[in-house]
């Protein structure tokens, strides 16, 4: 299991905005090994933020992603208190779902 | 879940998945991926693998990167979007070896506009293609990447 994401969520004006980061090595699968073997691919292919249930954020993403990824967005109809959950998924299907308090 | 999407490649990865007892939870992992989308090149075969015919240039779309990246393997950028009824926003590096970065669905109530960190393998023009009320539209923005740190 990979480590926790660090989430924040924080009301920016009438807005909640949300700032993402995530521990994966995000390989690409261009790299070669000390040896020689090219070391496989593995990445996080969907990531998906929900408030109260309703995807607030979906992403598809390929292996040009940086590692440890970020990622920042804004939506409207959150107050604080709330809670934004976020799940990625990643090629190995190996996933992680981590939330967050609105403040 | 959209069968026309997954390719048999896909499909067969998942039931050697199933085999080796890895899935235990195939509704999760089996959420859309446009795996077509993520192996083209350049732009054109990009917006069609999406669903689009050609995308119009747009200057109602913005990137914010910095014009030289010292490291290649971090390159942050925003991506906002001020056309009307936007449903995503993905970002192209046309000289890496898939174009294709990532892509965003934006619903209802979520703010056009996304900030994010990619790679880079070398100078290269950088495409944000939105989708919005059905049509595509793209600007463009050169990033310059200067491998060995000295700034450029």
């Amino acid at each position: 299991m990979a480590d926790p994401m660090k989430i924040r969520a924080a009301m920016a004006g009438n807005q909640v905005e949300v700032k993402i980061l995530m521990s994966h090595e995000m390989e690409t699968g261009q790299r070669k090994d000390s040896k020689g073997a090219t070391i496989p691919a593995h990445f996080i292919q969907n990531v998906t933020a929900t408030h109260n249930g309703k995807t607030v954020l979906s992403a598809e993403w390929g292996p040009a992603v940086a590692k440890n990824p970020f990622l920042s967005f804004k939506f409207s109809g959150g107050k604080p208190g709330d809670k934004v959950v976020v799940t990625w998924v990643d090629n190995k299907g190996d996933k992680r779902t981590d939330e967050a308090t609105i403040s | 879940m959209n069968p026309n999407r997954r390719t048999a490649l896909k499909g067969a990865a998942m039931i050697g998945a199933l085999a080796m007892g890895l899935l235990k939870s195939a509704g999760a992992w089996a959420q859309s991926w446009n795996k077509a989308a993520f192996e083209t090149k350049s732009l054109n075969d990009t917006v069609k693998a999406m669903g689009g015919a050609s995308a119009a240039e747009s200057k109602d779309i913005v990137i914010t990167s910095p014009d030289i990246a010292e490291n290649g393997a971090v390159v942050p950028f925003s991506i906002a979007s001020k056309i009307p009824k936007t449903e995503s926003i993905s970002l192209l590096v046309e000289k890496n070896p898939n174009a294709l970065a990532a892509s965003f669905g934006i619903p209802d109530g979520t703010e056009a506009g996304i900030t994010t960190r990619v790679k880079m393998g070398q100078t290269s023009n950088v495409i944000a293609l939105v989708k919005a009320d059905g049509k595509f539209y793209y600007t463009s923005k050169e990033v310059k990447v200067t491998l060995g740190g000295c700034g450029g």
